[in-house]
């Protein structure tokens, strides 16, 4: 049974439609990548599925059900807009969120003191929300969302504003959560978190899919049969080689339909260059993403 | 527990720990407090009754020698003015006054003194006027009649019902006095209860609170443990001021402690004033959550609040017109009006019989206003509570809440 189930969901505001007949779904045991630009429809679609806003039409089960205020208490959501009581303290913030998951107040503070040191932000437990730079505070948020042991786990842009500390505290984390069986929801417009992280992603543009899938095999249906070549020396026609694209530091050599990477490698060494990198090139999903949308998004 | 008690447990005790709730709970038994104080120190009640205040004279018309014992003043005769300036300047007297030869002609009487005043005080005048009025009388009147000259009348009125027997309440400054309290504390406790509303789900909204709870319960769970908990905390400001009033009466001055002690606090009046809190703490609470969904910050919210809290204030501003004719058409109409009513009936039961079939058209159109409050807040909080940055115009909300 799939932890979520989308089915042709349907949402717009007034004129315009923001999610246009969306469906997938997510097993238990993997890092789901919801990925897309700004403004695609990641977070109405995150929210529909977390029954804050209706869909127009479509069905979304959620544990097998349709969301009911029990089944909240299997979820865990770290929303892209996000914040805290500012005036209350970290532990107590962690409590009073937590128990509106159904834990009691002892077992939210042992697990709370658990995750606080996990994450080395036990110092500051007993500090104010305000008193806590932007990094801190998103890591009680991840903790808050976390904290109750949910089976579904839903981050909306979890790395904005994180620096790299964080950012890989926060990856290694998520990792485990996987490992640990959980279903991993992850929405970014940061693709190069989807490719380290995600098992299968949907890319969605304008509200609808446009990739669904294993990113490697996304890859690998979108190569561009093209070689990556960081070189020192002269380096004239090669035999199979249509086209030479410059960048700084190498050079991509695209191939004839005809001749493989191998062949080039063996060709390249015969005229004597010295080379520092050889790699078959693999388009960045992002790349795919532009290819496919055909819109020049940063 | 159950989500919509955490969530009132958490906003009770959360606000009532506030030092900005705790100032404003103490903020009005503490002012009433300093008020007692200054009406003791400015007039002089502070001093023993017994402690008697000394007014020389000097009688040159002749004839004014009794009555010279005013309620706790004394009045001392001196032969010359220069004799009673010398008293005044060794403190022996608080002031002398002169009542020439032609007095009985012209009525004037010099007085002298060495403090600075804009005006003599009413003790004074009346001391002096009594003391004047009863020797031009003695001897030609009885005492008795004397004494109904300088206090000529104690009116006493009853008020009857339309059956000829005595009303159970007879009305006057008396009966005005508290429900005109209770008016004033019902109009601050449903501003700030409902304010606290506002800033409470404004600030959750600000810092991008509301989608995590939302997450967790549902927005009928968080409205009602929300509103529930910030109007318990509004009854325990309103309970602390309540129960100050005797304390307070306590400490004041015989003559206004002996006044208002004596006053009975009506039980419809107790019922109606609980009754109206309720409902007008829904009325503008349910407004609140509608604000505070549409307003990216506190002080927006608070901005477009103060439209309607105004109103809850608006019968003390024409408490002169209202003190004339309790009666008239135009506050009747207000005491139907949702947002007036809750104040201005307290205000017209204390001044007039408010007829039952007003109280019933009264409480029903708050209650029916509830409602569509309820209704419109959610529906607007749905529509703009994850909405952030500027607000949207009225054209736009009409046309929002038309679309979904």
């Amino acid at each position: 049974m799939p932890t979520v189930e989308v089915s042709h969901i349907v949402k717009s505001y007034a004129d315009k439609i923001v999610v246009d007949d969306l469906s997938f779904s997510v097993p238990q045991n993997e890092i789901f990548g919801l990925i897309g630009p700004n403004g695609a429809g990641k977070t109405t679609t995150i929210r529909m599925m977390m029954d804050i806003i209706k869909p127009d039409s479509g069905d979304i089960t959620i544990l097998g059900e349709k969301l009911t205020e029990a089944s909240k208490n299997r979820l865990g959501y770290l929303p892209e807009e996000r914040g805290l009581y500012r005036k209350l303290t970290v532990m107590d913030s962690i409590i009073y969120l937590a128990s509106l998951k159904g834990m009691d107040s002892r077992s939210a503070r042992e697990k709370a003191d658990k995750l606080l040191n996990q994450t080395g932000m036990l110092p500051h437990g007993r500090k104010k929300i305000d008193e806590l730079s932007k990094g801190m505070g998103q890591i009680i948020q991840f903790i808050v969302t976390i904290i109750h042991d949910p089976e579904l786990i839903i981050l909306d842009e979890p790395f904005l504003g994180l620096d790299p500390v964080n950012t890989e505290l926060l990856k290694k984390l998520i990792i485990d959560l996987r490992n640990q069986g959980k279903a991993v929801v992850l929405s970014t417009h940061q693709m190069n978190q989807v490719e380290e992280l995600c098992d299968r992603i949907l890319m969605i543009d304008n509200g609808r899919t446009v990739l669904y899938g294993d990113p490697a095999e996304i890859k690998s249906k979108y190569r561009r049969n093209s070689v990556i070549l960081d070189f020192e020396g002269e380096l004239g026609q090669v035999l199979g080689v249509t086209e030479k694209h410059a960048h700084k530091g190498y050079v991509e050599l695209v191939l004839d339909g005809n001749t493989t990477p191998k062949q080039v490698l063996e060709r390249l060494v015969s005229t004597g260059i010295i080379i520092n990198r050889f790699e078959v090139a693999t388009p960045s999903l992002n790349e795919i993403f532009l290819e496919v949308a055909g819109k020049n998004y940063e | 527990m159950n989500k919509t008690l955490l969530i009132f447990r958490h906003e009770f005790l959360h606000t009532i720990k506030r030092t900005g709730f705790i100032i404003l709970v103490l903020a009005l038994p503490v002012l009433a407090l300093l008020g007692i104080g200054i009406f003791h120190i400015v007039s002089g009640v502070t001093r023993p009754l017994t402690e008697v205040t000394k007014i020389g004279y000097v009688d040159k018309a002749g004839g004014f020698d009794q009555f010279t014992t005013q309620w706790n003043m004394t009045l001392v005769s001196f032969d010359t003015p220069e004799v009673a300036t010398q008293a005044l300047i060794k403190k022996d007297i608080g002031e002398y006054f002169i009542i020439p030869p032609d007095f009985i002609s012209t009525g004037i009487i010099s007085r002298y003194t060495m403090q600075r005043e804009l005006m003599p005080s009413d003790a004074t005048y009346a001391a002096v006027k009594n003391f004047i009025s009863s020797n031009l009388l003695a001897e030609k009147v009885p005492t008795a009649t004397i004494t109904r000259v300088v206090a000529p009348l104690n009116l006493v009125t009853t008020t009857l019902t339309s059956n000829g027997t005595v009303a159970p309440e007879q009305g006057g400054f008396r009966n005005f006095i508290i429900p005109a309290i209770f008016g004033a504390m019902l109009a601050l406790a449903l501003v700030f209860t409902s304010t606290y509303v506002l800033q409470s789900l404004a600030e959750e909204k600000e810092n991008r609170l509301m989608e995590i709870l939302l997450s967790s319960v549902s927005t009928r769970q968080l409205l009602t443990g929300k509103v529930l908990g910030l109007g318990a905390a509004g009854m325990v400001q309103v309970i602390v001021w309540v129960v100050s009033i005797p304390l307070l009466l306590n400490l004041a001055s015989s003559p206004i402690g002996g006044f208002l002690s004596t006053i009975q606090i009506p039980a419809n009046l107790l019922v109606l004033s609980v009754v109206y809190f309720i409902l007008g703490y829904s009325l503008f609470a349910v407004l609140s959550v509608g604000v505070a969904a549409m307003s990216s910050t506190v002080r927006e919210a608070q901005g477009l609040a103060s439209i309607y809290t105004l109103f809850a204030f608006a019968p003390f501003w024409s408490l002169s017109l209202l003190l004339l004719v309790p009666n008239s058409p135009i506050w009747i109409v207000f005491s139907i009006f949702p947002f007036t009513a809750p104040v201005l009936v307290m205000l017209r039961l204390g001044l007039t019989g408010i007829p039952v079939w007003q109280l019933v058209v009264s409480i029903a159109v708050l209650v029916l206003s509830i409602i569509g409050g309820l209704l419109l807040a959610v529906r607007l909080m749905r529509t703009y509570i994850l909405m952030y940055g500027k607000r949207p115009g009225i054209g736009e909300i009409i046309r929002n809440l038309r679309v979904r």
